[in-house]
């Protein structure tokens, strides 16, 4: 049988650097996609805090390891087992997770992103479903000049490809 | 044009898909008649002034939402969640 190199989605693609400001990939582990059943979110909420510290986040927001990710869905960095309240789905080897960091990293997706996620407004744990160019994708900050950004993986070089432009045109002010 | 999504709060018009007008949501009954379905099917009004249609918050948090809005002044007025909507 033919062996088969498991790639990350990113692989060959990062990290960059232009103007201080650095692109890394990301490597969850596991991704589990967790959306409750109707009336199930309390019940939800607390196996979820049973099984790896934290209930489902606020909307907007990421908690620990839930992050929120859509109407009526979480995305949980970690193994769950919710059978009966959630409808629960692995997604690990879905998304193409990067991280954004440096000074100017506010700048940079200021020219992709039509929301602001500046710090007075777009503060740490904080999430944004929205579009970066043409994609939609999920933005969470991390640290105070530190974001992270999921789109579906088969997106990913079009992601870099992207955020390098705009890291090319602020680094060059 | 922006529409404030009762999730994600206001957002450009771009990251909607819009569907038609929110009448879709009052579905007749399986045996309410032909006519009752044909209306339902084909027929829509043309309002000059408020109307309420169903929008996709596609790349954003993917809920469906109905927005009222005026035709005639391009104000939104609010949109809400398609599945809290009065039916």
């Amino acid at each position: 049988m033919v062996k088969l190199i498991a790639l990350t989605p990113c692989a060959g693609l990062l990290p960059i650097t232009h103007g201080g400001v650095e692109v890394t990939e990301v490597r969850p582990e596991r991704l589990m996609s967790v959306a409750p059943y109707a009336g199930q979110s309390k019940a939800t909420s607390a196996k979820l805090k049973e099984q790896i510290g934290e209930g489902l986040s606020a909307v907007m927001c990421r908690a620990g390891a839930v992050t929120w990710f859509g109407h009526g869905t979480w995305l949980v960095a970690g193994e769950v087992a919710l059978d009966g309240v959630a409808a629960v789905t692995d997604q690990s080897d879905a998304w193409a997770v990067v991280a954004i960091s440096g000074a100017g990293a506010e700048d940079v997706l200021a020219r992709l992103v039509p929301v602001d996620l500046r710090a007075g407004v777009f503060k740490k744990n904080h999430v944004a479903k929205t579009m970066l160019g043409h994609m939609a994708v999920t933005i969470t900050r991390t640290d105070t000049a530190t974001f992270e950004i999921m789109v579906m993986r088969a997106m990913a070089r079009t992601l870099v490809h992207d955020l390098d432009i705009a890291m090319r045109g602020v680094a060059a002010r | 044009m922006r529409i404030t999504c009762p999730n994600c709060g206001p957002r450009d018009r771009r990251e909607f898909y819009y569907q038609g007008d929110a009448l879709a949501l009052d579905r007749p009954a399986e045996d309410a008649g032909l006519e009752a379905w044909d209306d339902y099917l084909h027929n829509r009004e043309n309002p000059a002034g408020d109307t309420a249609d169903l929008w996709f918050h596609e790349a954003g948090c993917g809920a469906w939402l109905v927005v009222e809005r005026n035709t005639v002044t391009h104000a939104v007025h609010k949109a809400t969640l398609a599945e809290k909507a009065k039916r």
